[in-house]
């Protein structure tokens, strides 16, 4: 990875690419890569869609390596969901393709002058950049097919949808799996509409010829990849739980805890939350054929993902994430596996987060548009954004438009961001999360959840404000360092509980670059991340205001636990007080 | 006193997912784990009532009581 390549989309006489060593940014990997470049080269007042506004692509300082869970992708931009940084994280097989191919990052800059839509082959050999109108418009899993027909099916893709080709708030880049169908995203925050703004429909990738990087120590890197291996498969999270049910076995505890977002965030607890557990979802998925237990990159050992088929065993989708079965579920008041899973797919086709898709759909049911627990309803909905009529493009532009237009006035979002599958007044931790996260409202950025919630890196009661600082800090400062790795955020449930598997990491990463990193190592990483992410918004002109969750969530008590969001204002101003 | 038992994902295995039984005053959630064969180990979070509790939680008429292992998400 010793190379960054730079793309000019809106170059004299049409894109141009230029291929330079790191330079500056030696050293840097995954959002801590992203976030050096937005943050250095991008004017945090340019529009998000215009030529000023730039792509960052970077696999992680670990991907295309041997180690395991090394296969994570990060994509940064200025948000036009947001209108602040962006980093959005993919599994699937790019990350590892991209660095194998020796890029550190593969960087979209400037605009096409013309209406013309690109394709971008990179390969061994070098860089194509090629006209291809035959493909606007194209769903992801279409695009897909037409790109193997085309470069065989050796390939990786990255690629929008029609969402993403609409510039809509909600478009995501989809990232295909080893099976090479386009199911993994890069959801948050728009990156999808910046790539349809500088005209790119897809990025196809093969690394036919390439080798594994080497460490600098091949000895110690395998020793450290068995112990943190080991590591991974003796946590009963990461060894058993995740594999066995894949993320959606968070449905029933949380819904247990009373911290389920239902109808738009109205009540803690659904009823049908048994009815979409992972459980279920598991049971189901073994019934028809197809596999609970999957891996999304190669190198995977968690395997926390599946495979769904519908009721007649034929593929639909992948197995949804916890994330998609409640924004479509529980907080559409949707009881229905086969609804949801054909959102998901929908989703993945149209090219749009799901989280923010689901979100959105809730405050249009809030607005009267479509009823509550109507799945029929909510699928035509996610088909209008598809089709990109003007209901279509509405809903596009994510929650706290669609709250604007149709005059809904509890809308959950943060820096016009919509909140994930925890209601922040029954997981507090999470909620300082969400408010102060330089992302929005991101529940990954700082999964306070593990420790409120799942008892994971000790205990912070999720009902009360105390502690919640200090839990999302720490989360955050170590979520911005993972991020930086290409490692799958869910190492986390196994570093955190185990020391010598936080070891074992920190070896990886030595014995690949010969440093000598330490724990304090990896927390200046983070915070340098977070120092630089502020610093952007900052400049971009965000203050304090935008530190704060909606009102209501401090004047509305939730049920069951009837609780509001107590977290005080000057002590969330305190999470980046280093 | 009457209370009802939840428990999820593996350990179902050879039990149940929700249980209605009558138990004694002052049973704790201690005494539900023995009754279940369910070691500390497994049961990673317990809820009473939604709220987290312990294996020393004391249980009263018409509480649940859920039980989860080691799991996790995001």
């Amino acid at each position: 990875m010793d190379k960054i390549l730079r793309i000019d989309m809106g170059a004299d006489g049409g894109p141009k690419f230029t291929s330079t060593p790191l330079g500056e940014y030696a050293g840097f990997g995954g959002r801590a890569m992203t976030t050096a470049v937005v943050s250095r080269e991008v004017p945090p007042l340019c529009h998000p869609l215009s030529s000023e506004n730039k792509l960052v692509i970077a696999p992680g300082m670990l991907s295309g390596t041997i180690a395991a869970m090394s296969g994570r992708l990060s994509i940064g931009c200025k948000s036009p969901l947001t209108g602040g940084i962006k980093e959005s994280n993919s599994g699937g097989q790019a990350a590892q393709v991209i660095a194998r191919l020796g890029y550190a990052a593969i960087i979209l800059e400037g605009k096409p002058k013309t209406e013309d839509l690109y394709k971008i082959f990179i390969n061994k050999e070098g860089v194509k950049i090629i006209v291809d109108n035959s493909l606007k418009m194209l769903p992801n899993y279409d695009l897909v097919d037409k790109m193997k027909a085309e470069f065989g099916d050796k390939i990786t893709c990255m690629s929008i949808g029609p969402s993403g080709e609409m510039k809509m708030n909600i478009a995501s880049i989809a990232c295909t799996d080893m099976e090479l169908r386009p199911t993994r995203h890069a959801g948050r925050g728009g990156v999808g509409a910046v790539m349809g703004a500088k005209g790119v429909k897809i990025i196809v990738l093969d690394d036919t010829g390439m080798s594994m990087r080497s460490p600098k120590d091949p000895a110690k890197f395998k020793d450290a990849n068995k112990r943190f291996v080991d590591g991974l498969t003796k946590h009963p999270v990461t060894g058993q739980a995740l594999p066995a049910y894949g993320t959606n076995v968070l449905t029933n505890i949380l819904s247990e805890a009373g911290g389920y977002p239902t109808y738009n965030f109205k009540q803690g607890s659904f009823a049908g939350a048994s009815k979409i557990s992972g459980e279920t979802l598991a049971e189901l998925e073994k019934k028809r054929g197809g596999v609970p237990t999957h891996g999304c990159h190669r190198g995977c050992v968690i395997r926390c993902s599946g495979i769904y088929n519908d009721k007649d065993g034929h593929y639909l989708t992948k197995q949804p994430e916890y994330e998609t079965v409640w924004a479509h579920g529980g907080n559409c008041g949707i009881d229905d596996l086969d609804a949801i899973a054909m959102l998901d797919f929908l989703d993945d086709n149209y090219g749009v987060d799901t989280i923010e898709m689901g979100a959105t759909v809730a405050v249009a049911m809030d607005a009267g548009i479509a009823k509550f627990g109507d799945a029929e309803a909510a699928i035509n909905l996610v088909k209008e954004v598809g089709k990109g009529s003007h209901l279509g493009r509405i809903l596009g532009g994510g929650a706290a438009v669609t709250g604007k237009v149709f005059g809904v006035e509890r809308v959950p979002v943060v820096k016009g961001q919509a909140m994930p599958a925890y209601d922040p007044r029954a997981v507090k931790g999470v909620g300082v999360t969400y408010a102060t996260s330089p992302m929005g409202a991101d529940h990954t950025a700082g999964y306070a959840v593990a420790t409120n919630i799942l008892k994971v890196g000790g205990f912070v009661d999720p009902l009360a404000a105390e502690g919640q600082i200090e839990l999302s800090r720490n989360l955050q400062i170590a979520t911005a360092a993972i991020d930086s790795t290409g490692m799958c955020i869910f190492i986390a449930f196994a570093i955190l509980d185990q020391p010598e598997t936080f070891q074992a990491l920190l070896d990886l990463l030595n014995a690949f670059y010969g440093l000598e990193l330490t724990g304090d190592g990896v927390v200046a990483l983070g915070k340098k991340v977070l120092s630089m992410e502020r610093n952007f918004n900052e400049r971009a002109g965000f203050t304090s205001m935008q530190d704060r969750l909606p009102r209501y969530f401090s004047t509305e008590s939730l049920a069951p636990h009837n609780v509001t969001f107590d977290v005080k204002d000057e002590d969330l101003d305190k999470v980046f007080n280093w | 006193m009457q209370i009802t038992i939840n428990l999820f994902a593996t350990l179902r295995k050879n039990r149940f997912e929700s249980d209605r039984r009558q138990c004694p005053e002052g049973t704790t959630v201690q005494s539900i784990l023995n009754d279940l064969s369910i070691p500390e180990s497994e049961a990673a979070i317990i809820f009473v009532n939604g709220r987290h509790a312990g294996p020393d939680t004391f249980l009263l008429e018409k509480d649940t009581v859920s039980i989860f292992p080691p799991i996790g998400g995001g």
